[in-house]
């Protein structure tokens, strides 16, 4: 089953062109993937739920109204198709992150003030 | 440490695993045949209980049955798109579905003869799938628990909506209760299965366990469902099929009969009473589903070209 695996996480297909590029279009079978994205009321960032099938955008929406807000879940919906997320790599997340953890004076903590000093 | 250490480090300290990480290739198989053949179960389940949507007794109760098939796909359709994070495509999912080689929960093999089998699905298939996916909540792929997340907030309408439908049955006509305790014999050694084989014959649990694949043993599972069914039952005023079902006040569990693994195994090997039923039921309305794929492949695809001329005349 091993070599049946092609490892597109979220998007990063190795040496291949995203499927909305064009050629590659008109000989695939099946359809795209996207990721779904649903504000779940207004006021509130849009958070990733999962992904789908569909053949364009439009589908999209409708399968993931149908799939992911079946009990009021959400008030509006994006659908990127996955081929167009990129991700940063988690084996660089060491060195990605680790220069914010030494600015310790970015935190209000930091600084030792007063007990009487108020409004602030 | 290498990578196989600091990913179990991460396991034993609850930090998810999530698609990109690192993972031995094991586990991403583990996890790929456990959350496709979850994903199967779902989407076939849909097939016992939609028998029964054109013949339920009220439109209320037929609006209730759709509502918690269309559930299932939806339950189908998550589980899907999380193994897909794995690295397996759907149509590879689909193929082993149709082929054989991949399994489902033997469960769905079994026919709905009656109403009260709707009842009887709800209170004991759904809640032994709850007493399994639960945990799962926790388990330790990020994608999968997610998921899992998901469904189990789904599930308990499932489940209440079944033990409704016995509730009322249980106060019916003679002919109803008859009916609703049929039910239940029937369905009651089944769903014990459900559990999966008995811990010392099930080799992979310890490996799935140190994963945190799996939370709690087939055997801790079932067990637990037993104590709970055997109380739920008395408010039915129905019986458990199994004359050793019987409170151990020193276990503080109760204690129950033998089930046949013989026809466990059977069913698994494709032998039950509506395998092959099932299987051809899934494989025609995934091909005379084909075209409806195609046109609206076809469809895009043509949109696309529109949008491109439009954008290049401008
Ligand atoms: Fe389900
Ligand atoms: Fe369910």
């Amino acid at each position: 089953m091993n070599n049946l695996l092609r490892k597109f996480y979220y998007g990063d297909i190795l040496g291949e062109a995203p499927a909305s590029s064009g050629a590659q279009q008109s000989d695939r079978q099946t359809w795209p993937l996207w990721e779904v994205f649903v504000r779940s009321k207004q006021g509130l960032d849009h958070k990733h739920v999962g992904s789908l099938h569909a053949a364009d955008a439009k589908m999209a929406i409708e399968n993931a109204r149908d799939v992911y807000t079946r009990r009021n879940e959400g008030v509006s919906i994006w659908v990127v198709e996955s081929t167009q997320i990129h991700a940063s790599n988690p084996d660089e997340a060491a060195s990605l992150y680790d220069p914010a953890n030494d600015k310790v004076y970015r935190h209000p903590t930091f600084y030792d003030l007063p007990d009487e000093l108020s409004h602030i | 440490m290498n990578q196989e250490e600091i990913f179990q480090q991460k396991v034993d300290t609850e930090v998810r695993i999530e698609p990109k990480d690192w993972m031995p290739d094991k586990y991403r198989q583990t996890l790929i045949r456990q959350i496709s053949q979850h994903a199967h179960s779902e989407i076939v389940g849909m097939l016992p209980e939609g028998n029964w949507i054109s013949r339920a007794p009220t439109l209320q109760r037929k609006a209730i049955l759709i509502a918690k098939v269309q559930d299932e796909a939806g339950h189908g359709l998550y589980l899907y798109s999380a193994a897909e994070t794995l690295g397996i495509s759907r149509d590879e999912m689909i193929a082993q579905l149709h082929s054989g080689k991949a399994k489902y929960s033997s469960i769905f093999n079994y026919p709905t003869t009656t109403w009260a089998d709707m009842g009887a699905i709800g209170w004991l298939v759904d809640g032994a799938a709850i007493m399994n996916q639960v945990p799962l909540c926790r388990t330790s792929y990020g994608p999968y628990a997610r998921g899992m997340v998901r469904i189990c907030k789904e599930e308990s309408f499932h489940q209440r909506q079944g033990f409704e439908i016995l509730l009322v049955l249980s106060k019916g006509t003679d002919e109803q209760k008859a009916m609703c305790q049929d039910a239940i014999n029937r369905w009651w050694w089944p769903s014990m299965m459900m559990f999966g084989p008995k811990d010392d014959e099930s080799p992979n649990t310890q490996q799935s366990m140190k994963w945190k694949v799996k939370r709690f043993t087939n055997d801790e599972l079932r067990q637990r469902f037993v104590d709970i069914c055997a109380e739920q039952i008395k408010i039915l005023g129905m019986n458990i099929p199994d004359s050793d079902l019987k409170w151990n006040a020193e276990k503080k569990h109760y204690d129950f009969g033998q089930i046949n693994w013989e026809e466990f195994w059977n069913v698994v090997s494709g032998n039950g009473p509506c395998n092959k039923e099932r299987l051809d039921a899934r494989v025609k309305a995934h091909e005379e589903g084909a075209w409806v794929r195609e046109a609206a492949n076809a469809f895009a695809e043509k949109q696309k070209q529109r949008a491109h001329k439009n954008s290049v005349a401008a």
